[in-house]
């Protein structure tokens, strides 16, 4: 057998590769998944999130408090969480006129007419805390991720503000921090599901339209509410394993 | 055998650069990958954290609860018993943590109701909700119905 230096050079730099990645495979494995906090077992929990369309009477309580919350800037351009007022006429099902004057902020003055036909109705929308999600896969260092417990979360120390993930998510979920110039979005509240607090928006909601959902609780009511209601995903042809699970959701919303 | 590496001399060379190399490699992944990189996947695991050290704004309906108890029975049997308190009081965690020190503001009343009660052809139908011209007086909302427990029996 003959080989030249050329043909040496090349099996060895793959060797190398080889290598090295497999060795961080090993350390991923031996690391397991230890936990931080105490009480608060990652592997134990994977959050989603119900909403309730027929309740929702588009009050900007759950706009209002993520802001709150948050720490989102005031301007009308940074939402987590937002409501949309869908119109449908009748001769044009395909085409709603959609229209969120301040994410839902300062309520929805009075548009359409209840009596020709039409229908209009509230859609609150945020991350939807996908499975598979796009943003995720985009982003070149590792930013933003899909954490243990099902909630998408951005590494703001890590983000470079690339903008990749604001343009991957089929959503439109996210936005870029005004102030430090990093990706930004829903975080599920994760501060406060992890103290066993639900999240603003759900606090705040008067009707119940909305609630948080712990998966791998055989006791959360999230699985009656998925069992007993005809529930569905927002753009499911998109396979983003959506977390955000809506009862009565009309065929027009996008 | 002898025919192979009778010009070793490059190949010593070659395997003292891989070696270098090597060490580089080590030494680059210790300094610029953080410690926590890896640990649940392809991202800093301490990020997790961190993203959970946020403070919390809205101190939840348990926390209002514990002290006002009697705001509580109140709304007993009525349909705002559901409602957070937050929902209309605003968010008051360093209420909580500072009671005597941050007092609340009462909402203002009318601004609060017709938040959720003026009358949008969205809302769903079975949602009580009023047309100002053609409901009552001038007077203030809560006159009539007390806000904790608005039905008028």
């Amino acid at each position: 057998m003959t080989i030249d230096r050329r043909e040496f050079l090349l099996q060895t730099g793959k060797l190398l590769i080889l290598t090295s990645s497999a060795a961080a495979a090993l350390e991923y494995v031996l690391a397991g998944t230890p936990e931080e906090a105490p009480g608060y077992t990652v592997a134990d929990h994977y959050w989603a999130m119900m909403i309730d369309i027929e309740k929702c009477i588009g009050c900007g309580n759950c706009a209002r408090a993520c802001k709150e919350e948050n720490g989102v800037s005031r301007q009308p351009y940074y939402f987590r969480t937002w409501v949309e007022r869908y119109h449908v006429r009748p001769e044009e099902p395909e085409l709603p006129d959609v229209d969120s004057p301040n994410g839902g902020i300062d309520g929805f003055p009075e548009k359409y007419r209840g009596d020709d036909g039409s229908k209009s109705f509230f859609v609150p929308k945020l991350c939807n805390h996908c499975a598979h999600s796009p943003c995720t896969q985009v982003c070149p260092v590792g930013a933003t991720f899909e954490s243990p417990d099902g909630v998408v979360l951005v590494d703001k120390k890590y983000c470079l503000g690339c903008r990749y993930c604001v343009q991957a998510c089929p959503y439109g979920c996210r936005y870029i921090d005004p102030d430090k110039k990093v990706a930004d979005k829903c975080t599920l509240c994760y501060h406060r599901i992890r103290k066993g607090l639900t999240t603003a928006c759900c606090e705040v909601c008067p009707t119940g339209a909305r609630q948080i959902g712990d998966l791998k609780d055989p006791n959360d009511p999230v699985h009656e509410f998925l069992r007993t209601h005809k529930t569905q995903v927002l753009k499911p042809h998109m396979a983003t394993g959506s977390k955000l699970y809506y009862n009565g959701l009309d065929g027009s919303v996008r | 055998m002898k025919e192979l590496f009778k010009d070793k001399e490059h190949l010593v060379r070659m395997v003292g650069l891989f070696g270098i190399g090597f060490l580089l490699f080590g030494l680059m992944k210790i300094i610029l990958v953080p410690n926590s990189f890896g640990l649940y996947g392809h991202y800093r695991g301490d990020s997790l954290a961190e993203v959970a050290a946020q403070p919390v704004a809205y101190a939840g309906r348990g926390a209002c609860i514990d002290c006002h108890s009697d705001i509580d029975e109140a709304r007993t049997g009525s349909k705002h018993a559901v409602i957070g308190c937050e929902a209309c009081h605003g968010p008051l965690a360093a209420h909580v943590a500072e009671p005597e020190k941050l007092k609340p503001k009462l909402p203002d009343g009318e601004k609060i109701c017709l938040r959720c009660h003026l009358a949008n052809p969205a809302r769903p139908v079975s949602f009580p909700q009023i047309t100002l011209k053609d409901h009552s007086t001038d007077d203030p909302c809560t006159s009539c119905h007390p806000a904790h427990h608005p039905e008028i029996s």
